[in-house]
């Protein structure tokens, strides 16, 4: 039944490539790339168990964390086309705060 | 009573197998379902919805039913570690995708129900 779960993400996952593809703004293809990421992070951890290894699950819980940071990274730049911008506001002291 | 202890222990160890690939199923019918939703879905905003069906319902059903079918301990806490890592990131970066999509100006698509998609013409 594993088998079975893992070929049912695996067509969700082409499904959410297509959409990635052809999505008609940037928000729509980087929502896809965030849900592909998150089912990416599942059919790992299924696959250890399809092939009798769970230590899979260690790669599972690295890419959960990247693809996060892969996600802010991304529309952070979208923002501001830099990686170099602070994401918090900087006071001005001269101007005595906003 | 420890002879009624073992028997359930003995049942248990019969029963999660199948509960567990259930779970798993389940959890995989709800990624087609939001899969579908992501591509069919008018506009941003909509399709939101529908990829949070896999990061909240999917991804928990699918993760229990690993964690059923767990052969050991070890597997058990890598299988929270990646629950408790996937349900504080999904929403945040949820929130900073549809922050980053409303400060960037992107109305949802409002009106009546069937009229023509404006990016079917495009």
């Amino acid at each position: 039944m594993t088998a079975a779960a893992l070929i049912a993400i695996l067509i969700g996952m082409v499904l959410l490539l297509v959409r990635a593809l052809m999505g008609p703004t940037l928000y729509d293809r980087i929502l896809a790339v965030n849900a592909f990421g998150t089912k990416t992070v599942l059919v790992i951890g299924l696959l250890g168990y399809v092939m009798g290894r769970p230590d899979f699950l260690d790669i599972a819980m690295i890419y959960t964390l990247i693809n996060f940071v892969t996600t802010i990274a991304i529309l952070k730049f979208f923002r501001y086309r830099s990686f170099q911008v602070p994401l918090a506001r900087r006071v001005d002291p001269a101007k005595g705060g906003e | 009573m420890g002879e009624f202890l073992a028997n359930i222990g003995n049942f248990w160890e019969f029963l999660r197998h199948p509960l567990g690939g259930l779970a798993c199923l389940a959890g995989g019918f709800l990624c087609i379902v939001s899969a579908i939703g992501v591509l069919r879905f008018p506009d941003f905003y909509t399709r939101l919805h529908a990829a949070s069906v896999t990061d909240t319902s999917g991804a928990a059903l699918l993760l229990i039913g690993m964690a059923l079918m767990a052969p050991n301990w070890l597997v058990l806490v890598k299988l929270l570690c990646i629950f408790i890592f996937l349900f504080l990131t999904s929403p945040t970066a949820s929130h900073a995708l549809v922050n980053a999509a409303h400060v960037a100006g992107l109305q949802p698509r409002i009106g009546p129900v069937g009229a023509a998609n404006p990016e079917d013409e495009a």
